[in-house]
């Protein structure tokens, strides 16, 4: 992790911030301009999911981490709260790779 | 000043104030387990605690830092970790054109307000009714969750460096926190095909792109957005 990281992603997280309250502010937007940037979070995190459970550097592989993402979906499902899922995730996953 | 702050006090003391000032400390404890999550994989992508705690303090939006973090930790570059996060930090953008219509005040009031559009406090106030409530929701849900999100990343950021986070499942804590974040985008169709969109793409490109850069291209699904619903 780089300070370039840090301080680009503070100083563009806030633009994003004050772009959208201040300087925009009650003025609207095209609304499919408005529906696509509502749709980012479904994409990419839907992305990140998959990558963090399935990808390994470039090699797509299935291992204790798939067992603890799959019973966290099943947890998130029936509403748990996050905390709840973020622990059976984890611990799940320690469980079932040492049993591996 | 002092009016105002009496004024607050006075809403916050208010009976129909005690469900808000609840459900602000729930999230705000929840987010500051999240922010231990966070801090933990902050340091094992090889971040160091003064990293994690300005991250948090700075740039303060959970997806964003989890996302530029786990990109790190897979081993992708700088400017995929940036890529990604930054759009995900680009929706604090919409939350703000939300926002606008409920906050007002002068402009150093709302360049703090800014810091604290995120997820959580546009979802508080936008679920209240009346204006003053929903001004005292996103007010105080902002701060409780600012407090505990950056004490939760010291925490795991000092602890991250105690422990090895492999053997703690920690990391599958960023898809299950993820999976959490997801469910309520998956609500409506729309979002649903995006969302099964996004990750076949990502699933496609991991083999062929650099290590972060499937994300991105996970991006292009919001393109199913076009289509008027």
């Amino acid at each position: 992790m780089t300070w370039t990281l840090v301080l680009l992603l503070a100083a563009a997280a806030y633009s994003f911030k004050v772009l959208g309250l201040i300087v925009i502010g009650r003025r609207q937007l095209p609304s499919t301009l408005e529906r696509c940037l509502a749709l980012i979070p479904a994409a990419l995190i839907a992305a990140l999911i998959v990558n963090d459970t399935f990808a390994d550097g470039k090699d797509l592989v299935l291992d204790a981490r798939a067992a603890g993402v799959a019973v966290a979906a099943v947890a998130a499902w029936r509403r748990a709260p996050l905390i709840v899922v973020i622990v059976l995730g984890a611990a799940v996953t320690a469980t079932v790779r040492q049993l591996g | 000043m002092r009016p105002r702050l009496r004024s607050l006090r006075t809403q916050i003391s208010a009976p129909e104030m005690r469900p808000i000032l609840g459900a602000s400390l729930t999230i705000g404890v929840a987010a500051g387990v999240f922010a231990i999550a966070f801090g933990v994989g902050a340091v094992a992508a090889g971040g160091t605690v003064l990293q994690a705690c300005v991250m948090s303090l700075l740039v303060f939006t959970g997806a964003s830092q989890f996302s530029a973090v786990s990109i790190v930790d897979s081993g992708g570059s700088t400017a995929s970790a940036l890529g990604s996060a930054m759009l995900l930090a680009a929706r604090n953008g919409v939350y703000g054109l939300t926002m606008a219509r409920h906050l007002d005040g002068s402009l150093g009031r709302r360049l703090v307000a800014a810091q604290l559009t995120i997820d959580e406090t546009t979802a508080m106030a936008t679920a209240q009714d009346a204006p003053d409530a929903r001004r005292a929701a996103f007010w105080i849900t902002g701060c409780a969750i600012f407090v505990c999100w950056n004490l939760g990343t010291l925490i795991g950021a000092l602890a991250g460096e105690a422990i090895d986070p492999e053997t703690y499942g920690l990391d599958a804590a960023f898809p299950a926190g993820f999976v959490a974040m997801l469910a309520p985008h998956l609500r409506s169709r729309t979002g649903r095909a995006v969302a099964i969109v996004g990750a076949l793409i990502c699933l496609a490109t991991v083999p062929f792109a650099p290590i972060g850069v499937p994300i991105l291209c996970a991006a292009t699904a919001v393109l199913i957005g076009l289509r008027p619903p």
